[in-house]
Formats: structure tokens, sequence, C-alpha cells
């Protein structure tokens, strides 16, 4: 393939989340979401800090973080909500609004910005007719920056959902996308 | 806030050539400024734990790699430190042209300009703007709620008003959100500070170094350098912290702000009424020339034409019906000195002990009870000693609303690993905090408490010696608890008895236990019952006159103590002197001329029963607000109605002012000198920052031209001069000439000049000798919930409003976030009645109704509902029962029943 995208796989199980899609601006959990928030929390209290497995866990089967979610998490744990807010926003992989069914990252760092981070942006942001933070109208597709992703061996690179694409060029965009 | 007392050892090193020894631990920011060096610093505050955040106060440390922040780094012995080497200076320049990459300097037109800890610096260190032109954080302005800004584009990340939010006030209403570029300060998911936990206490206003924080009301009043500060005490509540009121002067003096003071009360920190609760002193409602009454309304009038008609008519009353004809309210608002003076108006010159002022609606029970029982009516203990116990049992005391400051002792000593009981009809802040929480039924004190004795003497976990070497009455207070055991208690106060257990156990067992109390023990037919009761708790463990013990009331007004400690009772003189003894009160007559009423005088609420019958028929009220603050007001207000006449004195029209004949307009706490004594007994002096508006005068000098005109010569240079005559009169004030109370304030007794005060009370014996155990009694409140009326009403304070709201609903800010009234009710008893968070409904008792807002929440008890009584629109004390207790002569403004239902 030469050149051509390289997918870096991951030792990550791919996501099974079935990630709620942005339909609506609904931003509040459901009465079954909240009890399996309260499930994951009863399951891994009582680690030692267990606040980022459990932030985890919610985001990996519920595939957000509602604020009902926080405030459960901060009664649980005894810290306030501001602490939970705080470290929910500090990690770009935790998300506080619904997302779309599939997250792309573009990586932000320098490393990727040098060979042409910013045209493969750009290439997405036509392809899905989205900015930055935004969800596409179908609900399949948020884009999003991220910080350094730990692949500047294949720069410039992105990753949708829990896979890498690296060496891309904004050509790639179209035939990448069409996977999902 | 208190020194540790062992001594460790001392590290000897050299900052900038110059030796210093400082105990081990401390570090090299402290050293250096125990040399006399202050390192430059912008995360750095003395309230807060070091964390090195903005790396400013970095220093060259011989042999050390690179450059330690200073404020983090430890004294090792013989270490030679640099502050402002070559490579400081460089590294200095550097990060402050980092930290304006991301600052808006505006100190063109930023209110912080001139003090501001980062121009100070970018001008020291030269620098001018930044080097770095990339992108910058721009979020917008938070202008949501009502007392400050909040610029993200002035915000350095140093996060000071995180760390004051979290450490000291223990409220965590924001934090770091984000990271990197993105960083903010924010709210949990960012909602305006009014849907956070915010109390709004401006602390972190006061930290900010730079103008990111910014108080709303000082906006546009003048530039740094054009403002002075004035020294003085905050006019709320009995904490009494010191205040810096910042004055801008010019035709028209302004106060234009209000920063803490470093005083021993408060140590700098506020709350939201003192920092943002002060605009009513400019309010355009306040009075600026005396009024006559005029058909319905009033005329304005000369001071001499308002005096002379005063004089006149209250003369011709005296003369006719005699001088128990007369009343007089003297003020918990007002100076030590105006008190005084006024009191002695009414004894001296009417000759009638008819004085008394709203303590009787809030601590008279403390005055009476701790009084039978210790020999001294007043706090055992001090704010800053709070801090050395190793439980607190807060009882009737919502001290997080009532008395914020104190609150942040209490939580400091929670950190520090205290334990906490709280009792109260309703689950306060505190009770959220608590280890033990007893929610017992309102007016059940006696009951709860006489169990908790009852439990200790049974398990004999008793101080044996204290109440063998300084108690007496134990075999009668034994006998009478016998009846009072858990079980019975569960039954009248709902509190399950091993709960009750708990709670005696772990008081006996404390090793410094502290009982604060407030209103929600006094205000009962049964207030000094309860006192007694909490007098008897503490003195049989042995919980009294050591460091962080005592027997607490946390005194309400600003200056209740005070004006109980002038004779502004019925009872006694100034100092607690009772006209009975016939050497005191020759005492009185030699200093003051005519001869003293020896008859006991009539409290607040004997006063309109006695106006309302005719026996009363002139009525002088200074600074009170009756028409709001009493219990059962439509008989209040037909009691001031039937007077003859009544003259009112104040600095807004308030309810009460509206029924006068004459009103007096009068000056304000920052427009007068005087002294206040605060709930620890501690005297203050309070210094004038801005002239009265108009023609107002202050409340001393009208009383001696009032006084003049009745015949008696009251001349005094000033309010240090009527302070001298007190110190010659009251034994426990001898030592409080304004020349030796110094910056602090000092605590009483302070029997003569350069005493240094008593911190704590009864410390090797009791001020009546032992201390007295009376046996306990459960009584029932007056009025309990029946068929036609199924609910408790209790009622109290909130946070940022204060008594009869004349001044806080007066203060924009304050009046913004608390518009209007409401009544807490439990969400069981509001379902059953089909009422709905939010709807208006309508609250009855026996003496009448009220409509206001239903606020459904858990706080209260299901058989419970609470209303603040500051709202006159809906106000609370038009239900209230004016049952009074038959010793303290207290109204039963604490518990009532009532009906609700939707309007």
């Amino acid at each position: 393939m030469g050149k051509a995208s390289l997918e870096v796989t991951r030792g990550a199980a791919a996501c099974g989340c079935a990630a709620r899609t942005a339909a609506g601006n609904a931003r509040e959990a459901s009465p079954q979401d909240m009890a399996r928030v309260r499930e994951i929390i009863s399951r891994l209290r009582d680690r030692t800090a267990p606040l980022l497995p459990i932030l985890q866990a919610i985001q990996k089967e519920m595939g957000w973080i509602s604020e009902e979610a926080m405030v459960e998490v901060a009664e649980a744990l005894g810290m306030h909500p501001s602490q939970v807010y705080g470290v929910t926003t500090f990690y770009t992989l935790f998300a506080t609004g619904p997302k779309g069914k599939h997250v792309i990252r573009v990586c932000a760092s320098a490393p990727c910005h040098v060979p042409g981070a910013g045209a493969v942006l750009e290439a997405l942001k036509k392809a899905l007719g989205v900015e930055v933070g935004e969800t596409t109208p179908d609900g399949k597709f948020t884009l999003e920056l991220t910080s350094c992703i730990g692949v500047c061996g294949v720069a410039p690179a992105i990753m949708i959902d829990d896979q890498v694409y690296g060496n891309l060029k904004p050509a790639d965009i179209g035939a990448i996308l069409a996977r999902y | 806030m208190t020194m540790n007392s062992c001594q460790p050892s001392l590290v000897a090193l050299t900052v900038d050539g110059r030796e210093v020894s400082v105990p081990a631990g401390t570090t090299v920011f402290e050293a250096a400024r125990a040399a006399g060096i202050e390192i430059p610093h912008l995360c750095h505050h003395p309230w807060l734990k070091p964390t090195g955040a903005c790396r400013l106060c970095v220093v060259e440390i011989k042999g050390a790699r690179g450059l330690p922040t200073a404020c983090t780094t430890p004294v090792a012995p013989g270490m030679v430190v640099q502050t402002e080497s070559e490579r400081v200076v460089e590294a200095r320049r550097e990060i402050l042209d980092l930290i304006l990459a991301n600052h808006a300097a505006e100190c063109l037109t930023c209110e912080k300009a001139g003090d501001c800890r980062l121009q100070d610096y970018a001008y020291r260190y030269g620098v001018a703007r930044t080097s770095y032109h990339g992108e910058r954080r721009q979020y917008p302005p938070d202008e949501s709620n009502p007392f400050f800004y909040r610029y993200h584009d002035r915000c350095i990340m140093c996060g000071r008003c995180i760390r004051v939010c979290d450490e000291v006030m223990a409220v965590n209403a924001i934090d770091y959100a984000y990271r990197g570029f993105r960083t903010k300060v924010a709210t949990a998911y960012e909602v305006g500070l009014e849907e956070s936990p915010c109390v709004f206490c401006g602390n972190c206003v006061a930290v900010c170094p730079t103008g990111a924080l910014q108080p709303k009301l000082s906006v546009g009043q003048g530039r740094r350098w054009e403002i002075h500060k004035v020294r003085t005490v905050c006019p709320y509540c009995g904490v009494g912290c010191s205040l810096d009121l910042e004055v801008r002067d010019g035709e028209r003096p302004r106060v234009v702000g209000v920063s803490g003071g470093d005083g021993p009360t408060n140590e700098g920190l506020l709350c939201v009424k003192g920092r943002f609760g002060w605009d009513f002193l400019h309010s355009p409602d306040r009075l600026t020339r005396p009024l006559i009454r005029e058909g319905d309304g009033f005329r304005e009038a000369s001071w001499d034409e308002a005096l002379d008609l005063v004089a006149r008519r209250l003369g011709e009353i005296r003369e006719k019906h005699g001088p128990h004809s007369l009343a007089g309210l003297c003020s918990a608002k007002c100076t030590n000195e105006e008190n005084y003076l006024f009191q002695k108006l009414v004894r001296a010159v009417w000759g009638t002990n008819n004085v008394d002022h709203c303590a009787r609606l809030c601590h008279a029970s403390s005055v009476v009870g701790l009084g039978m029982a210790y020999g001294s009516g007043a706090m055992t203990n001090s704010l800053a000693d709070l801090e050395q116990a190793t439980l607190y049992f807060v009882i009737g005391s919502n001290t997080t609303e009532g008395h914020p400051v104190l609150s942040l002792r209490v939580k400091r000593g929670l950190r520090a690993g205290a334990k906490l009981i709280v009792a109260d009809p309703r689950r306060t802040e505190l009770a959220e905090r608590a280890d033990i929480f007893l929610q017992h039924l309102p007016g059940t004190d006696v009951a709860l408490l006489g169990a908790m004795i009852h439990v200790i003497l049974e398990e004999g976990l008793e101080n044996r010696e204290f109440v063998a070497a300084r108690t007496e009455g134990i075999d009668e207070l034994r006998a009478s608890v016998a009846a009072l055991t858990p079980e019975y208690a569960e039954r009248v106060t709902g509190v399950p008895a091993d709960l009750i257990q708990q709670a005696a156990r772990e008081y006996a067992r404390a090793e410094r236990a502290a009982i604060l109390y407030a209103m929600g023990i006094t205000q009962h037919t049964t207030g000094t019952d309860n006192v007694l009761a909490i007098a008897a708790l503490a003195a049989v463990c042995g919980q009294v006159g050591r460091e962080g013990t005592g027997v607490n009331p946390l005194r309400g007004q600003n200056n209740v103590q005070g004006a109980c400690d002038m004779g502004g009772l019925p009872n006694v003189l100034p100092g607690y002197q009772s006209y009975r003894d016939g050497g005191l009160r020759r005492k009185f007559e030699e200093a003051w001329g005519p001869p003293l009423p020896t008859g006991d005088g009539l409290t607040v609420v004997e006063m309109m029963e006695a106006a309302a019958q005719g026996r009363i028929r002139g009525m002088y009220i200074m600074g009170e607000n009756p028409m709001l603050s009493d219990p059962d007001l439509g008989h209040v207000e037909e009691a001031l109605r039937s007077l003859d006449f009544l003259v009112v004195q104040d600095i807004f029209l308030t309810e009460t002012a509206r029924l006068a004949h004459v009103v007096l307009p009068a000056a304000a706490f920052a427009e007068k000198e005087g002294t206040f004594t605060n709930t620890e007994r501690r005297v203050q002096l309070l210094r004038r920052a801005v002239p009265p508006p108009g023609e107002a005068l202050a409340d001393w000098e009208i009383i001696c031209r009032l006084a003049e005109r009745m015949g008696y010569p009251m001349s005094y240079a000033g309010p240090a001069e009527i302070m001298d005559e007190v110190t010659r009169l009251v034994p426990s004030y001898g030592g409080m000439g304004y020349a030796y109370l110094g910056e602090g304030g000092k605590q009483w007794p302070c029997p003569q000049p350069g005493h240094p005060g008593t911190p704590i009370l009864h410390r090797e014996k009791f001020a009546r000798g032992r201390a007295r155990l009376f046996p306990l009694e459960f009584r029932p409140p007056a009025e309990v919930p029946d068929t036609e009326y199924p609910l408790y009403l209790t009622t109290g304070r909130i946070l940022f409003h204060y008594h009869t709201g004349s001044m806080t609903r007066r203060a924009r800010g304050l009046q913004a976030i608390r518009p209007d009234p409401y009544v807490e009710i439990h969400p069981d008893t509001a379902a059953g009645l089909g009422i709905t968070d939010g709807q208006m409904v309508e609250v009855a008792s026996r003496r009448g109704s009220i409509r206001l807002r239903a606020l459904v929440t858990d706080r209260t008890a299901p058989a419970v509902v609470f209303i603040p009584f500051h709202y006159a629109e809906a106000a609370a004390n038009v239900l209230t029962n004016p049952a009074l207790d038959p010793q303290a002569r207290i109204p039963e403004l604490k518990v009532c029943a009532v009906r609700v239902r939707p309007a």
C-alpha cells in the first residue's frame, strides 16, 4: 500500500457501545441509563482511586457521561460535582453529551500538524458538512480534535472510534468514511 | 489560624545574604518573608496550601537543580537562597511573558488596575507585553450572578479561587474544567453560579490576584488610587467580622466596596452579606430629614421642630400618666455608647425601667438561663478557640446561614478530624456534614437533652471530679432525668433512642466538646429550660472552662451582646448590675443624678400588650422594627396604633416607622463612631467612613439633643467620652477605653486598662462560684398541631437576608438572589396537600394568614414547615405565637401550629 492510508491496530477491542445518536438535543439520562450507572458504580467503587475506572466504564457502556451520571458518581464517591466535571472534561475521550455513532478524532499535535493535519481536517469538515465539535445531521459522525495519539511515525493521523488511520492525505478521506 | 504551641527545631539558612532561622518544615517562601523579603507570587496565599502553580516564586538555591518554587520548597540547614539573581529574574520575565500570552491586559479600564499583582510584577520586571502572538483563549465573561463578574480572558489559572472555595469554604462550587489551552475555571456542567452550590461569599473575589473576578457594585466607582480603606466592623451578624470599607472621597464621599479586614474574628474572610450587602448605605430610601405625621402621611421638618415636639409630647404623657406610661426600645443594631445613653435617658430622665430591645426575641433565655446556671449569660469561649474542639454539638443553630464566617471555624475543625452532632428540626447544611443528625420536633429540646443526660448518668460517663468540685445540684438533676429515658424521648422528639444514646456517649467521651446553639434553643416558652438543660449537659461532662469546649450561644445581631451589656434590659442596670442592690443603684444615682426607678420594667412583648391596654401611652423606638420582628403582628400593629405618641429613629422608613408620629433620621454604621460587642464578648471599634446622608445624625447625638430638651443635659465630645463613663460604671468594661482597645478589640471581662481581656470564661471557677444544675422537666410548646392546624411552623433566617430586611432588601445583589418569600414543605406533606413546588399557598395560624410560594424540599421534616421571617409582604410573624417563657419573657417564635393549603 506504500504510503497509502494505514490502519493501525490497537490492543483495545472494538468499542461495543451502542453509542447514542445525537437525535435532538437530549442531554438527559433516562431512568434505565441511571440504573446502569448505579450498577457500574457499585461494581467499581471499591477499587483504589475508583473515579477514572467508573467514568471509563460509563463512557464505554453508555457512549457519554450525563450530568445525572456525574452527580451520581460524585455522591457515591463523596466528591463534589465540580470535581467530577473537572476530571470528565480534562480527558477528551470522555464525552459530556451524546455523540454520533462514530467519533472521528483528528490529531492536533505538532508532529501531525507539520505534515498536513490541517488539510486532512478541512477535507473531513467538507465531506461531513460539520465543524469541529459537531455531529452530522444523520447522527453518524462526530468530528473532534485530540491531543497526540501516539502514532507520530505515521503522521498525520486520525482515529475513528478505536481505529487509527495514519499517513493521511485529504484524498484518502472519502474512502475511509465509506467504510462506516 | 492558631499557632501550634510546641516548638519545632530551628533551621538556619541564608536568603539574599541575610541569615535567618526558622522552624523546620517552613518553606523558603516563609523563611524569606521572615527575613523581610517578599518573593513575587501569584498563586500563593496565606489562607491556602501552597501549590507552586504560577512558578513566579522561583528562586536560585545553591547546589539545587533548576529553579525551585519557594512556596513549595522546605528549608534545609545551611541553604543559600537568592531571590533576585539574574537567572531568577530572567525566568520570572519569561513566566510573565507566558502568562500575558493569555491575559487580556485591559489595564486602561480594568477595575483592578493599581491593585493588581500581575500588573505590579509586569511593571517590576519590565514586561510590557507578551512576545507570544498566537491564538488566545476566548471564553465570554460570566455575568450571570448578581454579585460579581468572571472575566475568563483575565484569568491566569492560579487556582486561588478554586482552592479558597475548597480549602476554606468547603463549598467546592468551582474547579478547573478541560485542560491545556482550553482550561477554564467552571462550575459543574458550567451552569451559572446561582445553580451551583456557590454561597457568594466572594472570598474568591478577594483572593484573585488579577481583575478576573470583579464585584459588580464597584464597577465604574473609581480607580484604586482614588480609594482609601477605613477599618470597621460588619453591621450584620454577631460574629463581628472586621471590614475595610473602600471609600472614594469627593464632594460626597461614598463607600464603593468592601474587603475583609484581618481581624481576630474573621481573619480577612467575609460572607455574602458583609461583602456584597453594603449598598443600602447609599439607597435613595435613606431618611435624610426628620418627618412629622400629617394626616395619613408625613411632612419634612427641621431637627428643632421635630425634637421639640418629641420632648413636649413625651413630657406631657409622663406628666399626665406617670413615668411608667413611657417605654423605649433600644437597638442591637446601634453602638454600645448609643444603647448606654438610650437606657440612661429612659431610667434617669423618664424615671422608668421600661427599656428593652430585640435581645428579648433572641437570647433572653440565654441571658437568664446561663446567668442562673453559670453566673454569666454570654458565650463561654471564643471564635478562634472553637477550632480546638474535637467534637461539636450544634443544636438549634443553622450556623452556615446565620453565622457564616463562624461556621468556617467549625468546618476547619471538622477537616482536622473533629466529630459533629447536629440537632435540628431541619436538615441544615451542617446536618448534611454531621456524624450524628438528630432531627427532633420543634420544642422538644428538653426531652432530647434530658435523655442525653439520662444516658450519661446511667452509664457513668459523667466527669465525676468536675461534678464534685465545681457543680451543685447533681442529685436533683439525677432524680429529674430518671423519667427522661431515651425511649421516652424517642416518643416525644421523634429521634430514635439509639441515636440519642450514641450522641450522649460521643459528647461525654469527647476530649474537648463545644456546644453551639442559637434561636432554635431560645425562642420557646421553655427557652430558659432549654438553656438550663444545655448548661447542665456541659457541666455534668466537664466540658466547660477549657479550650475547645463550652456553651456557646451564638448571638444574632452585630451588637445584641453589647445592647444587653449596656443595660438595654428592663431588669438590670448596665453590666447586669441589679437596681435592687442599693449599693449598685446608688453608684449609678451618683453618676447620673436623679433617683432611679426600682420596679421591674416591661419586656418587648409586654410593652405591646400594655400599649394595647392603654397602660403605655408613648414609645420611643430606636433602630428596631417590631412590626416585622415581633410575634403576632396583627396585635403589634393594633398596639402601636393605639399609642398617644410614637417616635421612631431609624435609617429607613421601616414598617414600624410608618406608624410613627415623628420619624428621626439616623446615621448608619459606616457614618459614625462607637463600639460593637460581638458574640464572643469582643468589643471592637467602629469608624466613620462617610458622612450621613442629608441631615441624618448619629443615634447618640439625637439622644443627647432629646435628653437636653427633656431637661437633662447630656454633653459628650463624642462616643469615646461616653465609653469612658461606661468604663467607670461597668466593671467588666473597665479596660475598654478606646485608647486600650487596640486593632482587634478586647473580650470582656476586661476590668482595667491594659488587661488583655478574657477569651474563656469559667476557667478556675464559675462566675457564680459553682455551676448550678437545675432539675429538668419536659413541657410541650404552648401550641402544638391539632386537626384544625395540623402542622408545626418554625421560622428562621436565610443566608442572603438579615432580620427584618430593612438593610438587605435594599442591597441590590442580596435582593436579586432571594427576592421573594417562601415556605419550605416536605415532599410527602406537599403531595398530601396537592401542592407542587413553586405554587402559591396560604399558610394560616390562629392569629392570621399569609400567602407565599411553596418550596418543596426534604430539608424540613414531614410534620414541619419553615418560613424565613425577613419578608414584610408575607411576614412569618403574622402567624407566630406570642406565648412567653415565664422567666425570660421570650416569645415562642420557633413553634406554632398552622395549616397550609393551595391559594
